[in-house]
C-alpha cells in the first residue's frame, strides 16, 4: 500500500471525512490561502499603486455603477477609490503571511529551546522553563504589544513602516513559542534516556542528531495540533494589534488595518468598507480555530 | 430456585461501532438466589464487569442493552424509568468498585458521604443518620469510628477506603450487592480481610453478592455457585463445589488447571494456549473452539447454548445428547 | 502549608524584580531618556544637569536598585509626551478600568461558570450543543470584532447605547465612577459586554470539559451506584472538584481581563489605562509603557499567589497534615 492509499484509509482520514465542520473548514481555508496566494492574478487593481486609483470612484457602493465613472465594483470602495474586494485580497496576504511566518518562528525557536532544555537538563533546563512560565503567566497579546513597543523605540522614526511587518511576526511569534517548548521538551526528556541515545554515545556518534530523528517525529501530531491553533490565535493577534495602530502600516495593511480603518466609516453609512474586511478575517479565524479544535479531538480520542 | 431474588434472562450487551454493533455479552442467562454468593470468573473482557454494571442500570454510553430482561423479585427492572431505576440503585442493589482510590469523592469527609447516601434513601434526621453511619464503620472493621468518620478519604489506607466503600454499599441495607473486582487494587495483604468484611457484612444482613474477579482461588472460599464466562457468554455454572472437582467445559478444565495448589504436585502449572478472542473477531461455532483441544467439526459450526448436567449447566457440544448418542467424540 | 506560602511569596517577588529589569532595561536603552526630555534647543550643560538629575552616571545596578526604589515609593517617572507625573496620569485613569473589568469579569464568571455547567449536564441537547457551537465563534471572534459589531447594533441602527467614552462620572474623593449616573451605567454595557465575551466563552469551555471529565471518574460512578439524585452528583459532587482547576483558570482569566481591556478601550475610546498604553506605545512614552508593565505585573502576580491559596481552602488534600494518613 502507499502511502496515499493508507492515509485514505486511515482512521485519521475516516474521521475527517466525517466531520462535515471539519471538512467545510478546510476547503475554507484552503480558499482562503489560495486566494492569498494568488492575490495579484485575482485582484482588479492593485490598490496601493496610486496610479492606478481614481478618486471619482470613491465611495461606490457595492454592486452599483458609480454615479460618476459608471464603474462597478462588486464590493464597493474606499473613500480613496480603492476596490475593496482587491485590498481584502491583499490584506489577506499580509494576514496569512504575518500569521505563517509568525507561527513557524515560534515553533523552531520553541522546539529549539524545548530541545535543549530537556537534552541539557539542570540549570538551563531550570532557566529556559521559569522564562516559560513566566511569559505564561503574561496574555499573549501583551507580550506581543510590549515587543511591538520596544521594537519601535529602537529602530529610527524613518524605517518604522519598512520593518513593520517583520517586527510584528517577531512580537507575535515571540510570544508563542511556550507551548512548542513545553511538547519538545516533554518528548527529549522521554527519549533521553533510552537505549539508543546511551549507545550513540558510547560509539562516539552525536546524540543529539539522533534524538532529533526520533524525537521530532513523536512530536509531530501535538506541534501539528499547537501550531494550527496557534495560526488561529496569530492571525487574531496580528488583525489586533493593526486594529490598534501598532502593526501592519497603511501602505501594507492586514486585515485588521483595514477594519481599523473601516470602522471610521460606520456612523456615515459607508458600511462595507468595514464590513467585507471584517467577514472575510471572521472566516479566516473561524475555519482555522475550527480546523484546529478538530485536530486536537481527532488525535487525541481521550477529549470527547 | 423458586423465588429468586434476581433473573438474568437472554441478556445480550451492544456496543454500536462503524462497522456495525459489537455484542460483548451475548445471550447470557442466570438466577440468584437470596442470601446466595454468586462468584463470577473470566478473563478481562469476556463481560463479567459489563453484565454487573447493566444489572445496576449503569452502563455506561455507548454500551446498551440490546435485549433480554433483569428481573428484581418478580419486577423487570431493565427498562424501568430513570428515577425508578435511581431509587433501586443503593437502596435495593450497590456496588463495590474495584479501586477504593478513586471510588471516594476526595472533596468530601467519610460522614458527608455516608450520611448523604443514608439520607437518600431512608427517611432518618441527620444525626441518625450520623450514628448509623459510625455504626456502619465499625460493623466493616475501621478502628475509632467515631473519631475516623470525620476525616476525608485520603486520610486512610488503600484498604480501609475499601471497607469504607463497602460500608457506603451497605448503607441503606441493598438485598444485593455487586462487587467489581473488589480486591484487585489492593496489596495482597489485605485482600483476605477485605474478602471477608464483604461476605460476614452480607450475609449478616442478607444480601446476596454477587463477586466479580478473575481469581477463582477468592471464589473458592467465598461464593456458593460460580459462572465462568468467556467471550461474552457463560461456558459454565454451578455449585462451587462442583465445578472445582470436576470441571466440566474444557475453558473451566483450562482454568482450574492454572490455579496452584499445596495439595498436587505438579512441576508447571497449565496455561491455556492462545488467547480470548476479540469483540470483532469472534470465532463462528464455539467462541473457545481454537484454543480447546477437545474441539470437533460441530464446534466450529454452531454455537452451544447451556446444557442442564445435574446441579449445573455447561455450554460444551461434548456434553450434548445427540453428539453424545454418536459417539462421535474419540 | 507556612512553607508553601513563604516559597510562593519569594517566587512572586523574583518574578516581580525580572519584569523590574525588563521595565528598567526600557527605560534605560529603548531610545535616550536624555533626548526624549529635552527638546532641540539644549546646551551640554542641560545634558549633564540631565544625566545627573536621573543618576544615568552611576553604575548598571545601582541605578537599577534606585529605579526599584522610585517605583516602590510610586514614583514611575514622568511622562515624554504628557510631561506629567506617570503615576498621576495613571492614577486618574485606574478607576475607568477596573470598573470596566470589575464588571466584565462578574459577567465572565457568572455566565461562563452556569453555561459551563449546563452544557456539560445537557451533553447532546439541542440547546447545550449551539451553546457550544456559538462560544466556538466566540473565541474565533476578535474582541474588537464584537466590539464594533455591538456598536453597530446598539449604537448606530437601534441608538440606545453610546458608542464611546464613559459618560458623566461622579468623583467620590480620587476616584471617578460612572455608576452613579444613567450615562454612566449605559456606557459601561457594551463595553463590558465586549470584554467579558471571550473570557466567559473560555470559562464556559474550560468549565465543561472539567465537569465531563469529573463526570467520568469512579466517585462520580459510585455516586450514582448509591443511588444519589442528578441533583446531588451534578451540583454536590462533580461542581465542587471541577471547581478545583477552574479556580485557576478563572483567576488568570481576571488578569487577562485587565491586559485585554487595551483593546476594548480602543474600541470604545474608554479613557481606562489600557488606553493609555497604546498611545504610549504609538508615541514611545516610555516611562508609561514601564508603569503599565510594572503595575499589570503586581496584579497578575497577586491574582496568582490568591489563586493559590484558595486551592487551601476548597481541597482537603492540601491541607490535611501529613501525620494523620492511616498506614
Amino acid at each position: 500500500m502507499n502511502n496515499l492509499s493508507r492515509f485514505l484509509a486511515s482512521d485519521f482520514f475516516y474521521k475527517f471525512r466525517r466531520s462535515p465542520v471539519a471538512v467545510i473548514a478546510f476547503i475554507v481555508t484552503v480558499f482562503l490561502v489560495l486566494s492569498a496566494v494568488l492575490a495579484p492574478l485575482l485582484a482588479t487593481q492593485n490598490p496601493f499603486d496610486p496610479g492606478s486609483l481614481n478618486l471619482m470612484n470613491g465611495f461606490s457602493k457595492p454592486g452599483v455603477p458609480n454615479d460618476f465613472t459608471g464603474e462597478t465594483f462588486m464590493l464597493g470602495t474606499d473613500d480613496q477609490g480603492r476596490d475593496i474586494y482587491s485590498t481584502i485580497l491583499y490584506g489577506l496576504r499580509v494576514s496569512l503571511f504575518v500569521g505563517f511566518s509568525a507561527v513557524v518562528f515560534a515553533m523552531v525557536l520553541g522546539a529549539t529551546l524545548g530541545l535543549i532544555a530537556g537534552y541539557t537538563g539542570g540549570r538551563t533546563d531550570t532557566i529556559i522553563m521559569r522564562i516559560a512560565d513566566i511569559q505564561l503567566t503574561f496574555p499573549a497579546i501583551l507580550v506581543a504589544l510590549l515587543i511591538f513597543g520596544i521594537a519601535k523605540g529602537i529602530t529610527p522614526p524613518s524605517y518604522r513602516d519598512e520593518v513593520a511587518i517583520w517586527v510584528l511576526i517577531i512580537a507575535i511569534g515571540l510570544s508563542d513559542w511556550v507551548q512548542f517548548a513545553r511538547v519538545v521538551r516533554g518528548a527529549t526528556l522521554v527519549e533521553r534516556n533510552k537505549e539508543y541515545v546511551q549507545a550513540a554515545k558510547l560509539i562516539g556518534r552525536s546524540p543529539f542528531s539522533i534524538m532529533i530523528k526520533h524525537i521530532l517525529p513523536n512530536t509531530l501530531g501535538p506541534v501539528l495540533v499547537i501550531a494550527t491553533i496557534s495560526l488561529a490565535l496569530a492571525i487574531i493577534a496580528e488583525a489586533t494589534l493593526s486594529f490598534l495602530g501598532v502593526g501592519a502600516p497603511p501602505t501594507q495593511p492586514s486585515l485588521g488595518t483595514l477594519i481599523r480603518i473601516g470602522q471610521g466609516f460606520l456612523f456615515s453609512g459607508e458600511w462595507w468598507i468595514l464590513f467585507y474586511p471584517a467577514m472575510t478575517l471572521l472566516l479566516l479565524a473561524l475555519s482555522v480555530n475550527l480546523l484546529g479544535d478538530w485536530l486536537r479531538d481527532a488525535l487525541n480520542p481521550k477529549l470527547k | 430456585m423458586t423465588n429468586p431474588l434476581l433473573s438474568v434472562k437472554d441478556l445480550v450487551i451492544e456496543f454500536p461501532t462503524r462497522f456495525g454493533p459489537l455484542t460483548a455479552v451475548d445471550t447470557i442467562n442466570f438466577d440468584l438466589a437470596p442470601g446466595e454468593i454468586l462468584g463470577v470468573v473470566g478473563e478481562s473482557g469476556a463481560g463479567k464487569s459489563l453484565t454487573g454494571s447493566a444489572i445496576m442500570g449503569l452502563l455506561d454510553p455507548p454500551g446498551r442493552i440490546a435485549s433480554g430482561e433483569i428481573w428484581l423479585k418478580g419486577e423487570r427492572i431493565d427498562n424501568l424509568p430513570n428515577e425508578a431505576q435511581r431509587a433501586i440503585r443503593g437502596r435495593r442493589i450497590s456496588m463495590v468498585f474495584q479501586d477504593p482510590l478513586t471510588s471516594l469523592n476526595p472533596l468530601y469527609t467519610i460522614a458527608e458521604q455516608l450520611i448523604e447516601t443514608i439520607r437518600t434513601h431512608l427517611k432518618v434526621s441527620e444525626s441518625e443518620a450520623r450514628k448509623r453511619a459510625i455504626g456502619l464503620l465499625d460493623d466493616v472493621g475501621i478502628p475509632a469510628a467515631e473519631r475516623r468518620i470525620d476525616d476525608y478519604p485520603h486520610q486512610f489506607s488503600g484498604g480501609m477506603r475499601q471497607r469504607v466503600v463497602i460500608a457506603l454499599a451497605l448503607a441503606a441495607e441493598p438485598e444485593l450487592v455487586i462487587a467489581d473486582e473488589p480486591t484487585t487494587a489492593l496489596d495482597v495483604s489485605v485482600q483476605a480481610q477485605i474478602i471477608d468484611v464483604l461476605k460476614e457484612q452480607c450475609s449478616e444482613r442478607g444480601a446476596s453478592v454477587i463477586l466479580i474477579t478473575h481469581d477463582m482461588g477468592v471464589i473458592a472460599e467465598t461464593a456458593n455457585r460460580v459462572a465462568v464466562m468467556y467471550s461474552g457468554r457463560i461456558a459454565e455454572i454451578g455449585p462451587v463445589k462442583d465445578i472445582i472437582q470436576n470441571a466440566m467445559h474444557p475453558y473451566t478444565v483450562g482454568l482450574m488447571g492454572s490455579i496452584p495448589t499445596l495439595a498436587q504436585e505438579e512441576d508447571r502449572l497449565v496455561q491455556i494456549p492462545g488467547s480470548m478472542p476479540r469483540l470483532n473477531d469472534i470465532p463462528q461455532g464455539c467462541a473457545f473452539n481454537p484454543r480447546c483441544d477437545r474441539a470437533f467439526e460441530k464446534c466450529r459450526i454452531d454455537r452451544p447454548d447451556l446444557i442442564d448436567q445435574g446441579t449445573r449447566q455447561v455450554a460444551c457440544w461434548l456434553y450434548d445428547e445427540t453428539v453424545l448418542a454418536k459417539g462421535k467424540i474419540a | 502549608m507556612l512553607a508553601y506560602v513563604i516559597r510562593r511569596v519569594f517566587q512572586s517577588l523574583f518574578v516581580l524584580l525580572m519584569v523590574g529589569l525588563v521595565a528598567f532595561s526600557m527605560f534605560r536603552f529603548v531610545g535616550d531618556p536624555v533626548d526624549n526630555l529635552l527638546g532641540q534647543e539644549r546646551t551640554q550643560a542641560d545634558i549633564e544637569r540631565v544625566r545627573e538629575q536621573l543618576g544615568l552616571n552611576d553604575p548598571f545596578p545601582i541605578q537599577y536598585v534606585k529605579f526599584l526604589g522610585n517605583v516602590t515609593r510610586g514614583n514611575f517617572g514622568v511622562s515624554y509626551r504628557q510631561g506629567r507625573p506617570v503615576a498621576d496620569i495613571i492614577a486618574e485613569r485606574a478607576p475607568a478600568t477596573l470598573e470596566l473589568a470589575g464588571v466584565s469579569a462578574l459577567l465572565a464568571v457568572v455566565f461562563g461558570v452556569g453555561l459551563g455547567v449546563f452544557t456539560a449536564i445537557r451533553r447532546d441537547g439541542i440547546v447545550a450543543n449551539f451553546i457550544m457551537t456559538t462560544s466556538l465563534i466566540g473565541v474565533s471572534l476578535p474582541t474588537f470584532l464584537i466590539g464594533i459589531l455591538l456598536i453597530y447594533i446598539f449604537a448606530v441602527e437601534l441608538g440606545w447605547l453610546p458608542s464611546f467614552g464613559r459618560g458623566e462620572t461622579v468623583q467620590l474623593g480620587w476616584w471617578s465612577t460612572g455608576f452613579l449616573t444613567e450615562s454612566g451605567l449605559k456606557a459601561i454595557i457594551l463595553p463590558a459586554i465586549t470584554l467579558g465575551l471571550y473570557q466567559m466563552t473560555l470559562i464556559m469551555r474550560l468549565v465543561r470539559a472539567e465537569m465531563l471529565e469529573v463526570l467520568r471518574t469512579d466517585y462520580i460512578k459510585f455516586a450514582r451506584a448509591r443511588g444519589l439524585s442528578e441533583r446531588a452528583i451534578n451540583f454536590g459532587h462533580a461542581l465542587k472538584n471541577t471547581m478545583v482547576p477552574v479556580i485557576t483558570v478563572t483567576g488568570l482569566q481576571i488578569g487577562s481581563i485587565i491586559a485585554f481591556a487595551i483593546i476594548t478601550e480602543t474600541v470604545f475610546q474608554w479613557p481606562g489605562v489600557g488606553l493609555l498604553f497604546i498611545n504610549a506605545i504609538q508615541f514611545v512614552d516610555i516611562p508609561v509603557m514601564a508603569a503599565y508593565l510594572m503595575l499589570i505585573s503586581v496584579m497578575f502576580v497577586l491574582i496568582n499567589l490568591i489563586v493559590d491559596l484558595l486551592y487551601f481552602a476548597i481541597d482537603p488534600r492540601l491541607s490535611a497534615d501529613a501525620s494523620s494518613r492511616g498506614h
